[in-house]
């Protein structure tokens, strides 16, 4: 090997691992960053009190919630769908025109921006449905945006399950839906609810949305038919108001805890409790 | 003579253009355990599969021919697949559990066909598991996770798998080829229990263990029968010398 | 095989549930359009695209600068970040001992799952003063967003990258080591020509990624309606002039915002058809 390949090789190693390390130390960073100034702000009294004087004063507390009224909204109506289209694309059909424009549109729902999930929200469920600012709306707006990540991880989920499973339970004398509903279905679960998760994690950390869709008000929501602020765009306006920085952090560091709960916790307890009874 | 309970008439196979299994005729007597012998890509599996319909589940595939069972096509509207799967269980080359507990295995078939219950269940899996040989290994984790296993164990819970759904013929695909040599005869010790109550279709793994468990062998090449006839007089006297090849190992 | 009355309700009840991704999507492809389709035909196209002056309270519509804004901040973010994604990936396929491995892969998800305002949030209380600091300007700039979205998009890039990476033949890498080539001339010119049409796939996506993103740059790009001279200057996207006014604006000035999210919608369409027809062309 002549000096300047094995320069060349040293050089190349050298910068692909320092790509790799300020990646890493940056994600550290910002969440340091952001945790080391907002976990001080956290207290029970922060978690459970309604905000007052717009955010400045009092807790976060009916954030929580309007964060989790949209989030749950948006799971139940998207889910069944998301997992049905999954199961149709994975196990009612072959590869067809129908199952090419499906693909196509989800697809491109998955790369539609925010924003323009917002204005479709605002226009058709604000508007022209007339459910007003509202946690409905917010929550139907977000079922729209997550849908395509619950089909593609629960289709790639589906497929993934060995097909002489359904062999066997065909054999035993069951029928496809009794395959797909006993044997598939369970056998893809761990994948699904990953899916599902981070589908979670999308609602709970969309903020442009949300805003056009549920509202800003402060107040305990109190139905499905009120306005909410959620967490992230509860943040979003103390921030940029510069209405009180020591509440943004505090929100945000949650939102952060959040996140990292849905994306490390649950799956080590994902491992824990779905790995049982296979 | 003894009764025929499978009889296949003039089977062709078909994958898309490819044809895997030529005009093939026999029959399989009652009580007894036929070997389908024949080397690796003979048509076998798939022949296996015609016999329970589960190559249906293929869509380029197309069957021609009759498969009689008990004298009725298999294939006629009247026949429901489900029940002619009950009627005709299936083993597979690896072992397969399903991904529920050791009692929700053997129980699958059972609880599906619905309108039993619980202590009948019970007493099914329970002869179930005891007939294939496997109720000192697993009486004690029944609720365990079937994965949890060994392979022999795995193979002898898809037996008894089978064997719950109270099926007339067992079909089994290469049942040994995964298993060590222990679970082999553990396993070919059930069989010659089970032909007293039921009729046995087996791909064996290898001349040896055709010799060792059946009663007629047929054997079967490039999708072709090539002659059948009982376990004695093929291995002492085979009539054709692509048979004489394949048992004195020449090939295969 | 005849399929019983049961297993022919279920496989329509399926159907049904799987035309709801063709219908959202027609649904938001006909409510954004009617509601700025019309502004933008009265308005004229050219100058509405091309109009210089965005001045509502005037009844001016031009939306050129937040164009070129827009083009400026998701190439800066590519130049940034797609250089490192595909480091990253390169790292994960190739270099990343196990462990690393396990802890770089979860830690780029996460990356994906923080908040869009936090990043926005975190730029603007660091990056933005540093930048004013060491090079001048207001900070709030075309730069700043690049490199927000730059971090934003990596998931993207690397994943994706990854995946093509990873999907390679083994005799690929096995044959070229086998000719003598050294690790890195294996990556360099073997592997990455072999994945070019995913490593592709994911620059593109990437950057739709950075066209779309509003939450993140309306914090830190400074949001003024004017054509830049440098990435020191600040800019307004699409995204951040919907984000801005929709609170408020009404009417005409409604229907704009609206037509601005049409322009938007068409751009990131063409974009996604490019990355799926290059992803499928394989």
């Amino acid at each position: 090997m002549s000096p300047h390949v094995r320069r060349q090789e040293r050089l190349a190693k050298g910068v692909i691992w320092m790509a790799a390390v300020s990646v890493m130390a940056t994600l550290v960073f910002i969440i340091l960053y952001i945790l080391s100034r907002g976990l001080p702000v956290i207290s029970w009294s922060f978690l459970t009190e309604i905000p007052r004087s717009m955010g400045r004063l009092g807790g976060i507390s009916s954030t929580i919630v309007g964060s989790l009224a949209v989030t749950v909204v948006a799971i139940v109506i998207a889910v069944p769908f998301g997992i049905g289209t999954a199961i149709y694309l994975a196990e009612y059909t072959r590869e067809s025109f129908i199952t090419k424009i499906i693909r196509f549109s989800a697809e491109s729902l998955a790369g539609i921006p925010s924003i323009v999930f917002g204005l479709f929200g605002f226009i058709f469920f604000v508007i022209f449905l007339n459910l007003g600012w509202s946690i409905l709306s917010g929550g139907l707006t977000l079922a729209f945006m997550i849908l395509p990540t619950v089909i593609r991880t629960s289709e790639e989920a589906i497929r993934g399950v060995p097909y002489i499973l359904r062999e066997v339970s065909y054999s035993l004398g069951a029928n496809k839906w009794q395959t797909v509903s006993r044997v598939v279905l369970p056998s893809a679960m761990r994948g699904i609810v990953n899916g599902v998760l981070l589908s979670i994690g999308r609602c709970v950390a969309e903020t442009a949305a949300v805003m056009l869709t549920a509202g800003s008000t402060l107040r305990m929501p109190d139905s499905l038919f009120a306005p909410a602020r959620t967490m992230a765009v509860h943040f979003y306006i103390l921030a940029r108001e510069g209405i009180s920085l020591e509440n943004a952090y505090g929100t945000a560091a949650l939102l952060i805890l959040v996140i990292f709960a849905i994306n490390v916790g649950a799956n080590i307890l994902l491992d824990r409790f779905m790995t049982k009874g296979r | 003579m003894a009764h025929t309970k499978i009889s296949i008439r003039n089977m062709n196979f078909f994958y898309g253009q490819k044809q895997v299994i030529h005009a093939l005729s026999m029959d399989v007597y009652e009580h007894q355990i036929l070997a389908l012998l024949g080397p690796a890509n003979s048509g076998i599996t798939t022949l296996l599969r015609g016999m329970n319909r589960l190559c249906d589940l293929i869509v380029e595939a197309r069957l021609e021919g009759e498969i009689l069972l008990d004298g009725q096509d298999i294939f006629h509207p009247e026949v429901g697949v489900t029940q002619l799967r009950r009627r005709v269980a299936m083993v597979f080359d690896i072992p397969t559990p399903l991904p529920l507990t050791v009692f929700d295995n053997v129980a699958y078939g059972l609880k599906l066909q619905g309108g039993k219950s619980k202590a009948e269940i019970q007493e099914t899996v329970e002869r179930a598991i005891r007939m294939a040989a496997l109720w000192d290994d697993v009486k004690d984790r029944l609720d365990e996770s079937a994965l949890s296993l060994s392979g022999g164990q795995q193979q002898r819970l898809c037996i008894a798998r089978a064997l719950a759904l109270d099926p007339e013929v067992i079909l089994l695909d290469r049942p040994c080829a995964s298993l060590d040599p222990i679970s082999t005869a553990k396993i070919e010790e059930s069989l010659h229990t089970l032909k007293e109550s039921y009729t046995v279709v087996i791909a064996p793994h290898s001349v040896q263990q055709a010799a060792r468990v059946s009663d007629r062998v047929a054997f079967i090449l490039m999708g072709e029968l090539i002659e059948i006839a009982p376990n004695k007089e093929i291995f002492a006297n085979p009539q054709d010398q692509r048979t004489s090849d394949y048992i004195t190992g020449r090939f295969g | 095989m005849k399929k019983t009355l049961a297993e022919v309700v279920t496989e329509k009840t399926f159907l049904v549930l799987a035309l709801s991704a063709i219908s959202a999507l027609v649904l938001i492809t006909v409510f954004i359009f009617v509601q700025g389709g019309p502004f933008i035909t009265t308005q004229g196209l050219g100058g509405f695209v091309f109009g210089m002056s965005w001045a509502p309270s005037q009844g001016e519509y031009g939306i050129f600068p937040m164009i070129v804004g827009t083009v400026c901040v998701a190439l800066g973010a590519a130049l940034i970040g797609v250089p490192i994604g595909i480091c990253c990936s390169i790292f994960l396929a190739e270099f990343a001992p196990p462990l690393l491995k396990n802890i770089f892969r979860p830690a780029i998800q996460l990356l994906a799952g923080i908040p869009s305002v936090v990043y926005g949030f975190w730029g603007l209380l660091f990056v933005v003063p540093f930048i004013r600091h060491y090079l001048g300007g207001p900070g709030l700039s075309i730069l700043a967003g690049s490199i927000i979205l730059a971090i934003m998009i990596l998931p993207t890039v690397v994943s994706i990258s990854e995946v093509s990476l990873i999907a390679l033949p083994r005799t690929y890498k096995e044959g070229a080591l086998a000719l003598g080539l050294t690790h890195w001339q294996t990556i360099y010119s073997v592997l990455l020509p072999a994945a070019k049409s995913g490593i592709v796939a994911a620059i593109v996506l990437g950057i739709g990624r950075a066209i779309g993103e509003t939450m993140a740059v309306i914090m830190v790009l400074g949001n003024s309606v004017a054509l830049p001279e440098s990435i020191l200057d600040p800019v307004r996207t699409l995204t951040t002039n919907i984000g801005i006014e929709m609170g408020y604006a009404a009417g005409e000035h409604r229907e704009a915002l609206f037509a601005t999210g049409i322009i938007l919608f068409l751009i990131i369409m063409t974009i996604n058809a490019l990355a799926q027809y290059i992803t499928r062309r394989r």
